[in-house]
């Protein structure tokens, strides 16, 4: 099974990075862009076939690795 | 008095610190690495500056998860003194050591240079020796040097004097200008600049001596 982790920073964290992107989408013309956030995507190919399981095992990674929650959101996408 | 610094993969001031370390102590400290699972008998911890493990991921959340951390960790909480210093404070929040975390500077661009620090705690073991002066004079190298917190965390550093040192002129957006905390104990201390790099007038500034000497007698 196919996990995907979606990880953006929490909306009350100033996100730097996106401002840079927005100003830059700005400069390239266009128009009324607004609320540019960066993230990552981690992918992960589990060898569990129960979702359920799969699931919690992904949780897990996050909280003890994959996000940092002081600063970090997570989303846990199963695929197949 | 013994003391070590922990190497990581691609930790680059580890050199500088021992250089610092035993200026200070009149011993050389144990190098120790970090695919170690135990640390020697030890009186003091430096997590050094540096970019360990590329920075992937986050700055520090690799070597966060190093074998020797645990130790590390464990050594914290019974009291033994831990510095960490640039990439060293990442590495202590990313454990939980210190709260918040140190996201990407606010102009996006590595900072370089001299920084004038307000020494804030001047109770603490570690700043106690600094307390006749109310600045020092420590370079900054970084890239993901603002430090960020929740507003309850930021105030509860505030109100138990845990904040260490302030940038005079904030370089990187660090919430109230914040360059180093403390932990409840008083013996964890994370700074963003770089002490171990003013320990000689050859190399343009002598307050990271004064910094160390007195900090190591303080804990020695």
């Amino acid at each position: 099974m196919k996990a995907r982790v979606h990880i953006t920073l929490r909306p009350s964290i100033l996100d730097p990075q996106g401002n840079a992107i927005e100003g830059a989408l700005a400069g390239l013309g266009f128009e009324g862009v607004s609320g540019v956030r960066q993230g990552k995507v981690i992918e992960l190919e589990l060898a569990d076939t129960d979702e359920a399981a799969a699931r919690s095992k992904v949780e897990d990674m996050c909280k003890k690795l994959l996000a940092n929650p002081v600063m970090e959101n997570y989303e846990i996408e199963l695929v197949g | 008095m013994k003391s070590c610094v922990i190497v990581f993969p691609a930790s680059n001031c580890d050199r500088d610190a021992a250089v610092a370390l035993e200026q200070a102590t009149g011993q050389k400290p144990d190098m120790v690495w970090h695919g170690e699972t135990s640390l020697p008998n030890t009186d003091f911890i430096l997590l050094p500056g540096g970019f360990s493990y590329g920075d992937y991921l986050r700055s520090g959340a690799m070597a966060g998860r190093s074998p020797i951390m645990q130790d590390v960790v464990k050594k914290a909480e019974d009291g033994v003194p831990v510095l960490g210093i640039c990439n060293g404070f990442q590495v202590l929040t990313e454990t939980g050591l210190l709260p918040g975390a140190l996201m990407r500077n606010a102009g996006l661009e590595f900072v370089c240079g001299m920084q004038t620090l307000q020494v804030v705690n001047t109770q603490s073991q570690f700043t106690k020796g600094l307390s006749d002066r109310t600045y020092v004079d420590f370079p900054v190298a970084h890239h993901d040097g603002n430090y960020t917190a929740d507003e309850e965390t930021l105030n509860r550093l505030e109100g138990e004097n845990r904040v260490a040192f302030r940038y005079v002129t904030n370089p990187n957006g660090s919430s109230r200008n914040i360059a180093g905390i403390l932990n409840e104990k008083g013996n964890v201390l994370g700074l963003m600049p770089h002490p171990e790099r003013v320990i000689s007038p050859v190399l343009g500034g002598e307050d990271g001596a004064a910094f160390f000497a007195t900090a190591l007698k303080e804990f020695g």
